[in-house]
């Protein structure tokens, strides 16, 4: 048997290595984004910048404009977030609470729709997306994310622990089906609605395919586009292309590490499914 | 509007009490039922029509030859019934592509289970302390933008200057070109995937460890059950719902590798990293051989719908223990 000294001993080792694991790459990517260019293709390599610089960030923002797909990532990912909230969870309020002809049909649906994935609708939504004029342009990004069965679930899942006391009550005093809406449910709701904001903010930012298929101009290029696409030209500049990715990641790590409580609710609400 | 039980014969009094009793009931009922569809209609009619409408119309898309011609113009398109998959089941790249895949899903589905449940034994071990912190660290991977890391562990896994090559140098071992040579590029990706989603199945086991009653490993140790033992008798049999579960969720989204070959390898070396939603983008979007594309995305559908109804099967097991 082991003593208890040892057995922690190798606990934390573990943990610490796994820790150093996890995070190491990003921590690179942070040091050789101040690196001078080509210090982080030298042998044996630097872990640490000698003389550290900001000239690939300043290189990023003027020459190469990544501003402004940092600009078009927030402007797309805040629309989206706004907009998919306000409509994932009044359907997801209706189908929990409301009564209505077709509701358990409606539910099945939804659960039936969770099976099919995105990738196969692209090529007939692009087409679509030809057709409405919408190729390379913020709403052909932004209209194929702003309904979610996941979101509609989330919302439909935490409704349903309202009691139809406090709606029928307020029914009673008069108010109307919006009105209940706005000032019953979604006080309510708020905690789930941060949920489900935070996970739409954050997966829309991080989308790559779809921006990569609908936008054509580097000028309306999300982040994620925007260095893959950089990638290609400047595969030896290393540090320009850590500085790339610094910027890409920084925006998402900040959300998370500040938000993590809510982020973290919508994965075990989606265990629970 | 729910079937209402016949009205018996009553007084008048009766009568008019009924109506009346009625009118109240059913008014906000029916307001309700407005409601409810004005609520609905927004959510439903954009995914009918930008993913539902889409995925059917994909079907019909794969039974004709639209190709970049029928993109400037429909009526360059034709039927050609099941052409595309008959010559997609003689593409020695498709085949090539599903096999990845599978390599893919099959092997990095099952290792990042395994890492997420090697991690949230630690994490719920109950003499380490700093818990959240170590949660946090471990997470921090999922939440990144897989583009923005694929460019990272490229560059950590160059042959020459990379640091990984570095590391296995002081114990020993030989370069290897990772990303360049066709038996290590799909390892290599799979490293990188698991590194990047492990953080997600740890939590989900977290939760599950905390449900686990602390007697039965008190009642296993006092008969003498090791670490280990216990970990096989009652950690593994109590956790065996949510692993099933996790396990299939994992290889479903790991069928759908796309930005990790896109990024890293372009889907090469000799296509040794070409995946299935790969192929298609380049067969549709590149190519714009977009009839065919469809038929691959077919293929795609059948396999995650199969994965799916694996999981629903484990899925409903997992309802009867939990």
């Amino acid at each position: 048997m082991m003593s208890s000294l040892s057995r922690r001993v190798l606990l934390y080792t573990a943990l610490i290595a796994g820790a150093l694991v996890a995070v190491f790459p990003l921590l690179w990517m942070l040091s050789a984004s101040f690196m001078a260019t080509g210090e982080a293709s030298t042998y044996p390599p630097h872990l640490i910048p000698r003389a550290p610089t900001i000239a690939h960030y300043r290189d990023l923002f003027t020459r190469l404009n990544l501003g402004r797909a940092l600009f078009n990532s927030a402007l797309i990912a805040l629309v989206v977030t706004a907009l998919s909230v306000l409509i994932n969870s009044m359907a997801g309020y209706a189908l929990a609470k409301l009564r209505f002809r077709h509701r358990a049909r409606v539910y099945r649906s939804l659960g039936i729709g969770l099976i099919l994935p995105a990738q196969v609708a692209m090529l007939p939504l692009f087409l679509l997306m030809k057709e409405l004029h919408l190729v390379n342009s913020y709403w052909g990004v932004i209209i194929p994310g702003l309904a979610s069965i996941f979101g509609i679930l989330l919302t439909y899942q935490y409704a349903l622990a309202i009691p139809d006391d406090l709606l029928d009550a307020a029914r009673v005093d008069g108010a109307s089906e919006l009105q209940l809406y706005r000032l019953v449910v979604l006080p309510v709701i708020a905690p789930i609605l941060a949920t489900l904001a935070i996970w739409t903010f954050l997966a829309t930012w991080n989308d790559f395919m779809w921006p990569l298929i609908i936008l054509s101009d580097d000028r309306k290029y999300t982040l994620p586009v925007a260095i893959a696409n950089l990638v290609g030209e400047h595969v030896q500049d290393a540090e320009l292309m850590m500085a790339g990715s610094v910027v890409t990641v920084l925006p998402v790590m900040l959300v998370f590490l500040f938000l993590q409580r809510y982020y973290i609710r919508g994965i075990t609400a989606g265990a629970v499914k | 509007m729910a079937a209402r039980p016949p009205l018996t014969r009553r007084t008048d009094y009766d009568r008019e009490r009924t109506v009346e009793y009625e009118v109240v009931r059913l008014e906000p009922a029916s307001a309700q039922s407005r409601a409810a569809w004005i609520f609905l209609a927004p959510a439903l009619g954009l995914i009918a029509i930008f993913f539902l409408v889409p995925v059917a119309a994909s079907l019909v898309l794969s039974l004709t030859d639209f190709d970049i011609y029928a993109v400037a113009s429909l009526h360059n398109a034709r039927f050609v019934g099941l052409g595309n998959y008959v010559r997609l089941f003689h593409d020695p790249i498709f085949w090539k592509a599903l096999g990845n895949t599978f390599y893919f899903a099959l092997v990095g589905g099952p290792l990042t289970v395994a890492v997420s449940l090697g991690a949230a034994l630690l994490l719920d071990a109950k003499m380490v302390r700093w818990k959240g912190f170590f949660r946090t660290i471990y997470f921090a991977p999922f939440v990144t933008t897989l583009v923005a890391v694929a460019i990272v562990w490229k560059y950590l896994y160059h042959p020459q200057y990379g640091l990984l090559n570095w590391a296995l140098a002081k114990v020993g071992v030989h370069p290897i070109d990772w990303l360049g040579d066709p038996h290590w590029a799909m390892p290599a990706i799979i490293v990188m995937a698991v590194w990047k989603n492990f953080g997600y199945n740890m939590l989900i086991f977290v939760a599950a460890l905390q449900s686990v009653p602390e007697e039965l490993y008190e009642a296993a140790e006092l008969d003498g059950a090791g670490p280990v033992a216990r970990f096989w008798h009652i950690t593994l049999p109590m956790l065996g719902p949510a692993l099933a579960f996790v396990g299939v969720v994992t290889m479903i989204g790991y069928f759908q590798l796309f930005a990790e070959p896109y990024v890293m390898t372009a889907g090469g070396p000799l296509r040794a990293t070409t995946s299935v939603v790969l192929y298609m983008y380049e067969e549709g979007f590149r190519w714009w051989r977009m009839g065919f594309a469809a038929s691959i995305a077919f293929v795609l559908f059948v396999i995650i719908a199969g994965a799916t109804l694996v999981q629903r099967r484990f899925g409903a097991g997992a309802g009867e223990h939990a």
